[in-house]
């Protein structure tokens, strides 16, 4: 035994960024819910800023936000997710937080 | 009319304002103002426990506003978990109260500067604007409140342009949703000037 396989090529997820990879639980989410008045321009560019999120991504979830109803847009522990949900706040996004399901 | 726009060698976020238009985004400001200032979060009634009882007098706001505008400004965290939404509330609506009446101070107090008399009286008066990044920032976060507000007490829902353009111009209603509509344009020209930049 003790023999060393050749490591085989794991591809890792090219998507991630090295803050998306953890080993710890990663128990709650922040939701940003639709409402008539919000521009969508303006969820857009809220992503953007504060979550640092691509133009791509934070329009995906403002698309979603906008056709589901609702969108996570970020997930991480509860402290984390209750200064997300007080910044989406101060923005005017209808924002709430719960554990990840 | 006409919205923000970048100005190319500054980098500044400019637009410029008729008498008129100035002196009605200072009212909006200041009912924002008033809004978040006289109707201060009030703390919880007493329960009867004694301890809750008196840490609410030391402490911000456990229940939703009763006010629509302020419930929609300030939503419920924690929808299915009371105590928890409770204490978000009590730690946060306080200082969100007041970050949101400073940025509509910021409206208020950059027109003026730009020379917006306490009463306007003058015709034909123009107020140029001209905003660094973060100012316009705190503009555009004002307009979205004043927006919300504008909205909630209309009952703005989602698709019913037909509705508020088909009530007569006369109608209160329907001057109110085309303030509503003029500071969703200046909003919108607002982020297009910051992404742009």
């Amino acid at each position: 035994m003790g023999l060393v396989s050749a490591a085989s090529p794991v591809e890792v997820e090219p998507t991630l960024t090295p803050d998306e990879i953890t080993f710890l639980a990663k128990p709650w989410v922040t939701l940003v819910w639709d409402d008539p008045v919000n521009l969508m321009s303006y969820v857009s560019y809220v992503f953007q800023k504060y979550f640092g999120y691509d133009k791509a991504k934070a329009e995906k979830l403002m698309l979603e936000v906008h056709t589901e109803g609702k969108s996570v847009v970020s997930t991480g522990t509860r402290e984390e997710m209750e200064r997300d949900v007080q910044a989406m706040h101060e923005y005017g996004l209808w924002a709430t937080m719960e554990k990840a399901s | 009319m006409s919205g923000f726009e970048r100005h190319r060698r500054s980098g500044r976020v400019i637009a410029t304002f008729s008498g008129f238009e100035a002196d009605l985004l200072r009212s909006l400001a200041s009912q924002m103002v008033e809004l978040l200032r006289n109707e201060r979060a009030e703390p919880a009634a007493p329960t009867g426990d004694t301890f809750d009882a008196m840490m609410a007098e030391f402490s911000g706001a456990t229940t939703i506003p009763e006010d629509p505008v302020l419930a929609r400004l300030f939503p419920t965290a924690y929808p299915d978990d009371e105590e928890s939404a409770a204490d978000f509330r009590r730690f946060t609506e306080g200082g969100l109260r007041d970050g949101k009446a400073a940025a509509a101070g910021a409206i208020i107090d950059t027109l003026e500067d730009a020379g917006l008399p306490p009463e306007l009286t003058e015709d034909g008066l123009v107020i140029d604007v001209e905003l660094t990044r973060g100012e316009a920032e705190t503009w555009m976060r004002a307009f979205t409140d004043i927006r919300l507000a504008l909205a909630t007490r209309l009952g703005v829902e989602a698709g019913d342009e037909h509705y508020w353009h088909s009530l007569p111009d006369d109608d209160p209603r329907a001057q109110a949703h085309d303030i509503y509509e003029w500071v969703g344009y200046l909003q919108e020209t607002v982020v297009e000037a910051l992404t742009a930049g």
